[in-house]
């Protein structure tokens, strides 16, 4: 009898499943994965040795296009090390704006892997579901910042510009009739923050329309109940963090455990799993997603009462107003400055950490006191978990693996950096 | 104004009846393939638009008013691309697989009644050939998938392989259940035993096998929930992975078609096929005047369009489903497939043989 082997496939780069670059090569037996090795690296951009050669403010830009899909919490872990460096204050109604699309885009996150894990198991309607009200949050990233994916809107010392007082509307168009215009444009009437006030009210029942076609469902329980369990213990030793970690049961968020800007003055809960499958952390993250709406209301709620300035009036760091330069020597001289030659860090060295949708995104930054960081290290929260796949993934079947993908909730710009 | 088209209808079958077999019955099949291709064309059309509308988009809006001609603009593209045959693929395999889905898939249609006349060939062992021939479109697919030479082709030729055996015994024991009623093979005489009214259609005393035997069907067509063979997110296209051009188009009017066939199935077995739902004698007659009168009449009486929507409404519950559902994994469909489907189907004959013995209701008398 002629020895059997086993059958090893190339799943990816090019793959529906594979979540941008991934390739993993699988040892097969039959359906059966013996052996799961990922590949990373197809999408390195050298971002950290980028920022090296650039002065501070210029890689903001950099850090949205790492996780690409929770542009704002990249900006900010990194914007956070910078002022802790340069030990600034940032202005209370900067840290609700920031809070607030932090949360943003926890939800545009979550939405967006709730589609594409869905997706991957087969139930494609959820995946357009989530994308009708990813548009809305867009559309606020645009308001703000004019763009609707790489906003580049943090700034050391606070945030580029406050919020808008009127958001951009829809047209008609050949497609879309007046009236249909004028329905979409309802809710768009007003400020920012009436619109966002607007979404947090239909988001909860948008979560409970997504919830009826998965949650009881009996298919998806079963791809996904059982299906990649991680152990407390094996969690912890994985250096999962995020749902992830949570859905093992471990009540860990650094939004609560090790509070930054204003989280520990907002009312919300952690979300935890009990079995550490695929289903858990669903469950978790949809959790999530309502916690995010309730911390949403409660920043605009804070927002609508107080105003102030949003960003901190050090000139060294941040530029002063256009009528200031025009009229003042001074803060002319701090435009010149800044544009061309950045600001300089005291020389030092400075790890911070935020809750990113995925888990525990850090930036260490070392700094020897010129405009450019000297090294700068981005912790990405898909790193180890996309590491534990093999671990993962080991006695389950092919279609697991892409259920197991999924609730990884990868993005390669953060993995390969 | 009716009956007056359907005798026509019947003089000119009169008139093909006098050549001889061979372009009588050619003339018949083109009479059947050429509806069905220009369904299988629209069905695809509805299913985009159907889907965008179940998931608040549009749907194809540009090629033609409303994106009518959008199937035609997909078959022109399919049609003149290259035909890629894979180094180290079995060329005449490779060629051969989508011709044996697509024969087969059309071949079924021989025996479908359309009406009490309108039936290519009224053969006694309709059933039976049916069976034979919905089976024999997996080989297609095997084929296909072994003779690509692509590693995903071949996971994909062997689920449907392994499937295959899970649903087609629960699908054969429901139509044991109609067979046990109906005494015959033929599926005329299967749509006349269901004569009556909504009732005494088979679906009310054969609700299980009924339920069974679409569940079955979605799994033979390769359809979600059931799409394990091609599906997109884990095998990216399955068996068909390495075709291109016509011989990707060909499997895909096949599969069509051959959802139409298991949803003409089940409207002919379960739903009375022709029949129509109302009994015409407890309508009594519209007094209006003769020419609405025959209209009404010829709608409420049974004819070809009852069956034709009974098969539309199973045609929508296929896209429905794909809309709804996530994608089983293959071997918790063989679990479906034998420890559910299997028992529940032979429990139900069970209780089928205590009906007839005891005569029940209107069916088994």
């Amino acid at each position: 009898m002629p020895d059997i082997k086993s059958f090893t496939m190339n799943f990816g780069p090019q793959h529906p499943s594979a979540h941008g670059v991934l390739r993993l090569i699988l040892e097969l037996e039959g359906e059966v994965i013996v052996r799961a090795d990922p590949h990373i690296g197809l999408l390195h951009r050298g971002t950290e040795k980028l920022a090296e050669s650039k002065p501070y403010n210029q890689s903001i830009g950099y850090m949205d296009r790492l996780d690409y899909v929770s542009m704002m919490s990249n900006e900010h872990a990194y914007v956070l090390s910078i002022e802790k460096l340069l030990e600034i204050d940032v202005p209370l109604r900067a840290q609700y704006i920031r809070v607030m699309f932090d949360e943003i885009t926890r939800v545009l996150n979550h939405l967006l892997w709730l589609g594409a894990h869905a997706l991957d198991i087969g139930a494609m309607s959820v995946f357009l579901y989530a994308f009708r009200e990813r548009e809305d949050l867009m559309d606020c990233y645009e308001a703000v910042s004019g763009t609707r994916m790489h906003a580049t809107y943090y700034r050391p010392g606070g945030v580029s510009k406050d919020l808008p007082l009127n958001m951009p509307k829809y047209e008609e168009t050949k497609w879309k009739s007046k009236k249909e215009v004028n329905k979409l444009n309802e809710a768009r009437e007003g400020t920012l923050l009436d619109f966002i006030e607007n979404f947090t009210d239909r988001f909860p029942q948008c979560v409970d329309e997504y919830e009826t076609l998965l949650t009881d469902n009996r298919i998806w329980k079963q791809r996904t109940v059982d299906i990649g369990i991680v152990s407390k213990e094996r969690a912890f030793q994985l250096g999962f963090t995020g749902p992830m970690l949570r859905g093992s049961g471990i009540a860990w968020d650094l939004r609560k455990k090790q509070p930054y800007e204003i989280y520990d003055l907002l009312d919300f809960d952690i979300p935890i799993g009990t079995n550490g499958d695929c289903y858990d952390r669903y469950l978790v993250r949809i959790e999530e997603m309502r916690q995010s709406n309730k911390i949403i209301r409660q920043c605009v709620d804070w927002l609508k009462n107080n105003n102030g300035p949003t960003i901190s009036d050090n000139n060294k760091i941040t530029p002063p107003s256009r009528d200031e330069v025009k009229e003042d020597m001074e803060s002319l001289i701090y435009h010149f400055k800044l544009f061309t030659e950045g600001y300089c860090i005291p020389k030092g060295e400075v790890y911070c950490a935020v809750e990113h949708p995925k888990g525990e995104f850090g930036v260490t930054l070392i700094s020897d006191g010129s405009n450019k960081p000297y090294r700068l290290k981005m912790r990405a929260p898909g790193f180890p978990h996309l590491a534990a796949l093999n671990e993962m993934v080991n006695g389950h079947m092919i279609s697991d693996v892409v259920a197991i993908i999924g609730t990884q909730d990868i993005v390669f710009g953060e993995i390969d950096r | 104004m009716f009956d007056y088209i359907v005798n026509y209808f019947n003089i000119l079958l009169a008139y093909f009846n006098g050549l001889s077999i061979l372009p009588y019955t050619l003339i018949l099949i083109t009479m059947i393939m050429v509806p069905l291709l220009i369904l299988v064309a629209y069905y695809t059309y509805a299913e985009r638009k159907i889907i965008a509308s179940m998931q608040g988009r549009l749907g194809p809006n540009v090629v033609g008013p409303k994106g009518l001609l959008q199937p035609f603009a997909d078959g022109v593209k399919l049609f003149f691309k290259e035909i890629v045959i894979p180094t180290d693929s079995n060329k005449f395999l490779f060629l051969l697989a989508p011709i044996i889905t697509f024969t087969v898939a059309f071949a079924a249609w021989a025996v479908i009644p359309f009406d009490s006349v309108l039936v290519l060939s009224d053969i006694n062992a309709g059933l039976l050939y049916i069976l034979a021939m919905t089976s024999l479109g997996i080989y297609g697919i095997i084929i296909a998938g072994w003779a690509s030479n692509s590693k995903y082709a071949l996971l994909g030729a062997m689920r449907s392989a392994a499937l295959i055996i899970a649903y087609e015994i629960a699908m054969g024991f429901s139509l044991v259940g109609v067979i046990m009623v109906s005494g015959s093979l033929n599926l005329g005489d299967i749509i006349s035993i269901q004569k009556g009214s909504f009732f005494n259609w088979l679906w009310v005393p054969l609700f299980p096998l009924f339920i069974i035997y679409f569940i079955a069907g979605v799994a033979e067509t390769n359809r979600a929930p059931f799409d394990v063979a091609e599906g997109e997110s884990e095998l990216v296209a399955g068996f068909h992975v390495e075709y291109s051009g016509m011989g990707f188009a060909v499997f895909f009017i096949a599969e069509y078609a051959n959802m139409i066939l298991i949803s003409a199935l089940t409207a002919i077995l379960f739903f009375g096929g022709w029949l129509s739902p109302f009994s015409v004698e407890s309508l009594g007659t519209f007094a209006v005047n003769d020419f609405t009168n025959n209209i009404i009449l010829f709608f409420i009486n049974d004819g070809i369009h009852w069956f034709i929507l009974k098969t539309l409404f199973f045609m929508f519950c296929f896209i429905w489903f794909r809309a709804t559902f996530p994608r089983y994994r293959y071997d918790q469909i063989m679990r479906l497939g034998w420890k559910i489907l299997i028992p529940l189907t032979l429990v139900w004959i069970f209780v089928e043989m205590l009906f007839i013995h005891y005569k029940i209701g209107p069916w088994f008398n």
